[in-house]
């Protein structure tokens, strides 16, 4: 057995109230890394991942103190030694590849004079060789020009090239441990999928330990040897990968596997009740304990000690228990009427038209940013949309809303024509249509009291009297599951799951016929994110709206949605009923999304072109996908739109391949997605042809 | 497992967000420099106030025999160039300024704020448009212009008055257009759009309440500055014109005699001085206790 | 990168067009004319005929924007009603004046500023910030004309080290005057020093906390490198921008200062002209500063696109 190469010994560490409390972000934390070992930390927001991960730096965030244990890397301990042994320590022996590489970068230097400076500092090449070496960095990690990245700007990249940046700039110092802290957050599925390939290749050609930090299990569950699960400062369990997925045996983990949206069924997965604590509470017993089902008097009042397992370790006082309890999701059952509610003809949307002066003087449009969109949804019906980003959803919700008036084509809601403009559209127009955003802190006034934030709409579109404002609001709040208390304070207070409660809730105030979901699931935790979508199908269920449910995570839109239409670059590829949809046969995008897509089973791998390239535009002819097709039909993807295949069902797909080839194509792949187990040791890749 | 009710996890309190003027009023107080500030300016305002109790002889009245006395048990501050009480001029000085300033001050806020708030939420073209103009008038060195004014009208402490308001209101219109827009692209104002409440709904509800206090600070702030132009502009002979006792007035007319009778010119220096001091301490605690960052501003 | 300054050069030229017209406007809007304000109760007869012709009244306005905008580009300002002389002799060695104190100032002040924002900002909250940022509190809320008066006081009266106004003629050669700039240029250094070191020291303690210092700090830089390479382009940005600021309070200031020392210079004859209702004087010096203040502004505008990145546009930068 090879020698801790890093070790967290019963680390506890926080920071002081304003009445010098400690309120503590760590507690009892201990890990321990081997040399060339993965190891996986999970967890949500809050849970204080990426804390402990820096305490192996021996790096605390401005503000916070240890209040006991240890931090051991190589031997040294970490916090005992002075600032500048430390700093000697990190960027040598022990690198970062941060979250957000477009901000950790300076933005006064080219990224090669940074990835140089790396060098510089740990690696005692000579100057001359220095460059050499930069270059090479940058296409280990596959960045195919080196040279002409190397003079860039961190802004004038991609987020993940800069992502790839910054882990060229981790490897140079010819570290011995990788530190990652949610490296691929906020990059397209695709290109997180192509990272992740390119680090495990990496760690097994060049005998690196990584510290993985993720609250994705299906990102760790890829990349791991071994998980360590977090919940509000705590580790609830750790152990080998396969075995704590397979069987976890804290309560926690279960339920949170539970409640992660499957591809392969249409269910609403199981949620888990409440929210995570807040930060910095301090309390006696376990930290999962309000939620639990399984707790007792005792897991409030004792903090649970590390029980052995076969696989590793968890700390719960009822293992047993635990191990035979499954949550189990809700199917889901359409509730979709036959009554047309909203149909789409023919849109095209477009950000930039050139004025009159600029076509004069040669400047081209260029393509639609959406084009040729249509589809029809029926009430109490859900129409999922998925892409990647520029796949134009979010700009086709804005067209419906009035945001941006479409370049052509029509929106009809309950049959009579919506003008393009906001501006234009009176509130007997409006009222029926109801918008969710993403980020509730964003769209909440944090000037306005919950009451008057669930009052606007209605005092807007109804002529009520106070008693009957009252009312209606403190059935919303029932309806969203809230305590009547919160309709006096204010939305500051309330965490993120409460406060999209609270979006949901002032989206309904208006009675909607159809209410537009732009990824309104995407910033919560993934034990929140189930309820919500819970909640949502209810009110859909008693309310009989329809939803437009944008997001870019298939299993989240699989769960949700009645039908489903895939775009990419603003068109539509292929849209239909959920099931067949996420059946084969596919559109050859459906085919790569899904694909990509990493559960929490360490034997599925992703299916991946070898290329991994964003487009920035649409073609303005031919097929939108012809530049990354991996089975095109031929020359006649360049020059003609594809036509439109109906297969069984309403199931469309645009494509030049005829209904015929893409089920024959459709043949040669597995049918059930759920098993893409591989022969251990073998990886498939898809080539182009 | 459907999803239950949520745990009681954080008692909503009523704590309003809203700048209520005690709770604003005493972190402002907590402060070292908040309290001076305070303290200075309430002294200064009082003393405005009551200066016919606080003086102890006329402003006015001047006698050749007692020119240029140093301080004494008489005369507490010395007296000046024409034999007049230094200390009653002084508690006197402050009057005229305060008042010009405090009215130009509130029309500079809300000229400029409501202007800027309108542009911000606007935006296109008619924003545009009027940035363009409001950069050209912030190119004019607002001294020069003042002049020229003066030059033309003849000068005078009531022309200062709506001069000066305006342009201080040109460069509060940035300030409120800058936060307006801010908050404008929060989706909250976003989802108001899309109901269709009507654009001044929406300026009053959504956009108002959360620019008010920067606006209101970066009034204050301003005000401070005013006191100072108007205080240059008297020391130019354009603010404050004989017979008025003001403390600009009063150290253009004895710096000449500084080597003989210093006192009748420092004493209206330290005046004027600290009464600026306590504002602009003022409304820099008071930017600080409502959560706004003022590095960048100059007093032109 | 070349677009942008002739986008910003445009700009530059529109708004000195848009000030002029404003400057001119001004006067225009007077009852009367500019023969009618200098003459006043004299304003009649063959003295205001040859006034009005002397000053070309008898053209229309739009007529005599445009020949005074063109006679202005060409060094032709009109001429002084009080002294009878072209503006632009009255204007020339007084320009030189000017130009000399408020040059000094900003010569020595901007750098010196710099300097001592970063020093304060590295060292937040200690004792020298504390004093640094307490100074710079009473330089910017003092009334320049009072701590003019309180210097003057010290060094020239009871010192006796300096001049305390200016006795020379402005026609003396810069040798002559270096003497009478000493105090006038401590003072407007004094504010112009404490506005910019300040907007420094905001930058310094922002950049020091920002995520890519922080990123840098945990990639083992060393304190001294991350200073001079990480952290000083960044805030020299928005410094940039102050500095184009402090210009446009230094074109009030000065008239200030050089009342107060008798200064021979732009200053004290702007207000010799509205002191003598010398209007066509008035307007052209009022020309002279906006155009000053507008060239500053275009140069700060394109030192900012030069230190930072993000403003030039993606193409490469070698």
């Amino acid at each position: 057995m090879s020698a801790a190469l890093i070790t967290i010994d019963k680390l506890s560490l926080g920071f002081r109230g304003r009445d010098l409390q400690r309120r503590p972000i760590l507690r009892n934390v201990s890990l321990t890394v081997d040399v060339g070992e993965t190891i996986g930390i999970v967890g949500e927001s809050g849970s204080g991942k990426s804390t402990v991960a820096l305490a192996m730096m021996g790096y605390l965030k401005p503000g916070l103190e240890v209040f006991s244990g240890r931090a051991v890397f190589n031997g040294n301990d970490m916090f005992a030694l002075s600032e500048p042994q430390r700093s000697r320590l990190r960027g040598s022996e022990i690198a970062l590849v941060p979250q957000n590489a477009g901000q950790t970068l300076t933005p006064t230097m080219t990224v090669g004079a940074q990835i140089e400076e790396a060098l510089a500092l740990h690696s005692g090449i000579a100057r001359k060789a220095r460059r050499t070496r930069v270059l090479e960095l940058l296409s280990l990690v596959r960045l195919s020009t080196p040279r002409v990245i190397a003079r860039r700007y961190p802004h004038e990249l991609s987020g993940g090239q800069q992502q790839r940046v910054a882990i060229a700039m981790a490897l140079g110092s010819g570290a011995r441990a990788l530190i990652l802290d949610e490296p691929t957050t906020g990059l397209d599925v695709t290109t997180q999928a192509h990272i992740l390939e390119f680090l495990r290749e990496l760690t097994s050609e060049l005998d690196i330990s990584m510290v993985y930090v993720s609250h994705d299990l299906g990102v760790i569950a890829r990349v791991a040897d071994r998980i360590a699960v977090m919940y509000a400062g705590e580790l609830v369990e750790q152990g080998n990968t396969r075995s704590l997925l397979r069987a976890p045996a804290h309560p926690y983990p279960q339920a949170l596997l539970g409640s992660i949206p499957r591809l392969g069924e249409r269910v609403i997965p199981a949620s888990l009740p409440g929210f995570p604590p807040p930060v910095g509470e301090a309390r006696q017993g376990c930290a999962f304990a309000p939620r639990c089902p399984l707790s007792v008097d005792r897991c409030r009042n004792e903090l649970p000690p590390a029980v052995e397992l076969a696989h590793g370790t968890a700390h719960c006082f009822r293992v047993d228990e635990a191990a035979l309890w499954k949550p189990a999701g809700n199917p889901v059952s359409s509730c979709r009427t036959d009554t047309v509610a909203l149909e789409v003809k023919d849109l095209a949307i477009s950000y930039f038209t050139p004025s009159l002066p600029s076509r004069l003087m040669g400047v081209r449009a260029s393509p639609d940013t959406v084009a040729r969109v249509d589809f029809a949804i029926r009430r109490g019906e859900t129409l999922g949309l998925v892409g990647e980003s520029g796949s134009g959803k979010s700009t086709i919700l804005r067209a419906i809303s009035g945001l941006i008036p479409p370049k052509h084509g029509t929106i009809e809601l309950n049959g009579a024509s919506l003008p393009g403009s906001i501006a234009h559209r009176s509130l007997e127009v409006t009222k029926p249509l109801q918008m969710i955003f993403q980020n509730a802190d964003s769209a909440l006034n944090p000037r306005l009291s919950v009451r008057e934030i669930l009052e606007a709409p209605m005092k807007l579109y109804f002529d009520l009297s106070q008693a009957e404002l009252d009312q209606r609001v403190e059935n919303l709040m029932g309806a969203v599951r809230l305590p009547i208390s919160y309709l006096n304070g204010f939305v500051g207070q309330l965490s993120g799951g409460e406060k999209q409660r609270i979006g949901i809730a002032r989206a309904f105030a208006a009675e909607p016929d159809i209410v537009l979901c732009d990824e309104v699931t995407s910033a919560l935790d993934v034990s929140v994110q189930a309820s919500t979508l819970a909640l949502l199908k209810r009110l859909q269920e008693s309310r009989g709206a329809a939803y437009i449910f944008v997001s870019h995570d298939l299993a989240v839109v699989r769960a949700i949605s009645d039908q489903v239409a895939v775009l990419y670059q603003g068109r539509i590829c292929e849209i239909g009923p959920t099931d067949s949809v996420f059946k084969p046969p596919f559109h050859p995008y459906t085919e790569i999304l899904i694909g990509a897509i990493l559960v929490p089973d360490p034997d599925t791998a992703p299916r991946l072109l070898v290329q991994d390239a964003s487009e920035s535009s649409p073609p303005s002819i031919g097929c939108p996908y012809q530049r990354r097709c991996p089975c095109r039909a031929g020359p006649i993807c360049d020059t003609e739109y594809p036509p439109i295949r109906v297969l069984a069902d309403g199931h469309r797909i645009h494509c030049h391949h005829t209904s015929a080839a893409l089920t024959a194509r459709a043949s040669s792949f597995d049918r059930n997605l759920e098993t893409r187990t591989l022969s251990a040791g073998t990886e498939q890749r898809v080539l182009s042809q | 497992m459907t999803d239950a009710v949520a745990t009681d996890s954080a008692p909503a309190r009523r704590r309003r967000p809203r700048v209520r003027i005690n709770s604003t009023l005493r972190r402002v107080a907590s402060r070292p420099s908040g309290a001076i500030g305070l303290i200075l300016t309430i002294f200064f305002v009082l003393l405005a106030l009551f200066a016919p109790l606080v003086a102890p002889y006329d402003p006015a009245a001047f006698d050749p025999d007692l020119v240029h006395l140093p301080p004494s048990a008489m005369h507490l501050m010395g007296t000046d160039s024409l034999g007049r009480d230094v200390l009653s001029r002084v508690a006197f000085g402050g009057r005229l300024a305060l008042v010009v300033t405090f009215c130009a001050a509130i029309i500079a806020l809300l000229w400029g704020g409501t202007a800027g708030i309108f542009f911000g939420v606007v935006g296109g073209r008619i924003d545009e448009f009027a940035m363009r103009i409001v950069d050209g008038f912030l190119a004019i060195p607002w001294l020069l212009f003042l002049l020229l004014m003066a030059s033309i009208t003849g000068g005078g402490a009531w022309i200062v008055i709506p001069i000066l308001g305006f342009f201080y209101g040109i460069a509060i219109i940035r300030v409120a257009r800058a936060a307006a827009l801010q908050i404008g692209a929060r989706d909250f104002v976003t989802a108001a759009k899309l109901r269709g409440e009507p654009r001044w709904s929406i300026i009053r509800t959504e956009v108002f309440p959360n620019v008010a206090d920067i606006i209101f600070v970066e009034g204050a702030m301003r005000w401070s500055w005013m006191l100072i132009a108007f205080a240059s502009l008297s020391f130019l002979g354009f603010g404050a014109t004989p017979p008025t006792v003001d403390w600009g007035l009063m150290i253009a007319n004895e710096r000449a005699f500084m080597a003989v009778a210093p006192w009748s010119v420092l004493w209206p220096c330290l005046a004027l001085s600290t009464l600026i001091i306590g504002i602009n301490l003022l409304a820099d605690a008071l930017g600080k206790a409502v959560g706004v960052d003022r590095a960048g501003d100059m007093p032109a | 990168m070349f677009k942008i300054i002739i986008r910003r050069m445009g700009f530059a030229f529109l708004t000195l067009i848009f000030v002029s017209g404003i400057v001119f406007i001004s006067v225009e809007a007077l009852p009367g004319n500019v023969c009618t304000a200098y003459l006043q109760r004299f304003a009649q007869g063959p003295r205001l005929e040859k006034c009005i012709e002397q000053q070309g009244l008898d053209r229309s306005s739009a007529v005599r924007f445009r020949d005074w905008l063109a006679g202005a580009v060409q060094g032709d300002l009109g001429v002084s009603l009080k002294r009878q002389k072209p503006i632009r002799e009255l204007v020339g060695e007084r320009l030189r004046n000017t130009v000399l104190l408020a040059g000094t100032s900003a010569a020595v002040g901007v750098p010196f500023a710099i300097v001592l924002g970063f020093w304060a900002g590295l060292r937040r909250d200690k004792r020298a910030d504390l004093a640094i940022s307490g100074i710079a509190m009473l330089a910017m809320t003092i009334p320049e004309f009072v701590t003019a008066s309180l210097l003057i006081f010290i060094f020239a009266i009871w010192l006796n080290w300096l001049p305390a106004v200016t006795i020379v003629p402005p026609s003396a050669s810069v040798l002559d005057i270096l003497p009478n700039i000493i105090l006038p240029a401590i003072v407007l250094s004094l504010v112009m020093t404490a506005h910019i070191m300040r907007m420094t020291r905001t930058a310094v303690i922002d950049i020091l906390t920002s995520d890519f210092v922080e990123m840098a700090r945990l990639k083992g830089v060393p304190e001294r490198r991350i200073i001079w390479r990480h952290v000083a382009p960044s805030a020299l940005i928005p410094t940039v921008n102050v500095i184009a600021l402090t210009v446009a309070w230094l074109l009030s200031g000065v008239v200030v200062i050089e009342q107060v020392f008798n200064y021979p210079g732009m200053g004290t004859l702007m207000l010799q002209a509205i002191y003598d209702r010398d209007l066509p004087l008035v307007q052209a010096i009022a020309l002279i500063f906006s155009f000053i203040y507008v060239g500053v502004n275009l140069l700060a505008d394109i030192s900012a696109a030069l230190l930072d990145p993000r403003l030039r546009t993606s193409r490469r930068v070698y």
